[in-house]
């Protein structure tokens, strides 16, 4: 009896481990600076000559920080919603145009509609790095305070953002 | 028409060639930079394409990594503070050798451990097999008799 229950044992240990590994998503790697402040960078803002931004130029407000890209597919599956965000002025929604042309990013937002209050231009990718960007889009939540409280990796959903992004910004926006 | 082949695909070769132009990263002129840099993207993973090293994907991100480091180590930075610098940003992730801490034991000791109690329970089960083999080797007295009748039989009939 024992012969067999063992096997059977390790087996079903094995299988649930498995399991569960189906549900998880290696693209979603919790990251360190959470709970850190904003990493400091100062850039030019597209589309506003000499016009420069930031983070510090935020304190006292939270907001949202969203790495986008014309050339980023899944960019646009998640920007309706940053569209309708915009517009309903809940919270602000800084864009981080990630390793873009200026003109290319203009033309994109012309088509696709304009859900932020500027974009930041990084043009190298240097400011990406420092918020520890790997997947386009991004999306950051920053306290009044200019630390980071939250951030969403890939497209954002409508359940994600109703479910996890606005909670954290009605909580630190309350605190 | 061989020959028209052959100046056909030489040709097609030398379309080729350039796409791979964008292989050739800036490099330093100092090959003990380098090495260094090379050193340091074999420990580092890329986070868009998960199971390559920096040093080896030519993803976009890696390439500015690699450059990231390349500057870093011109700059003379240790090592230890490069990647640092990676951990701050990209999290314990991006190391291919984990840091020892509460979170990694089980990926650490785990397998060492299974080792263990897969060695102890396969000298257990031979322990236990070489008691049964002890066992059925070793004959009663009234077996013993039998056979050595058996045997006698034998030797008898011969």
């Amino acid at each position: 009896m024992n012969r067999f229950l063992w096997p059977l044992g390790i087996f079903i240990v094995l299988a649930g481990f498995l399991f569960a590994g189906l549900y998880l998503n290696p693209r979603e790697v919790p990251s360190p600076l959470i709970g850190k402040p904003a990493p400091a960078f100062t850039v030019a803002q597209l589309g506003e000559q000499g016009k420069m931004f930031s983070p510090t130029d935020m304190k006292g407000k939270v907001w949202l920080l969203n790495v986008w890209a014309s050339w980023c597919v899944a960019c646009r599956q998640e920007h309706p919603l940053l569209v309708e965000l915009g517009k309903s002025g809940v919270v602000p929604v800084v864009g981080l145009q990630y390793k873009d042309e200026p003109e290319a990013g203009l033309a994109w937002l012309r088509e696709h509609g304009n859900p932020y209050v500027l974009s930041a231009q990084d043009r190298d990718g240097r400011v990406g790095i420092d918020f520890g960007v790997y997947g386009v889009p991004e999306t950051f939540v920053i306290d009044r305070n200019g630390i980071i409280r939250h951030k969403h990796i890939g497209p954002l959903t409508p359940e994600r953002l109703r479910d996890e992004v606005l909670p954290r910004v009605r909580e630190l926006e309350a605190s | 028409m061989r020959r028209y082949l052959a100046v056909t695909a030489a040709l097609m070769l030398l379309c080729l060639t350039p796409v791979h132009a964008d292989e050739a990263v800036p490099l330093t002129d100092d090959p003990v930079t380098e090495e260094r840099v090379h050193k340091l993207g074999e420990e580092l993973r890329c986070l868009v394409c998960q199971n390559q090293n920096i040093a080896d994907s030519h993803a976009d991100l890696a390439m500015d990594l690699k450059k990231e480091l390349r500057e870093q180590v011109s700059a003379g930075r240790s090592d230890r503070e490069i990647l640092d610098f990676m951990v701050e940003r990209y999290g314990d992730f991006v190391l291919y050798r984990p840091p020892f801490k509460a979170i990694t034991v089980l990926l650490w000791v785990g397998p060492f451990a299974l080792l263990l109690i897969t060695v102890f329970a396969l000298a257990r089960r031979l322990r236990h097999r070489a008691v049964l083999a002890a066992r059925a080797n070793t004959l009663n007295a009234d077996d013993q008799a039998r056979a050595r009748a058996l045997l006698a039989d034998e030797e008898n009939k011969v």
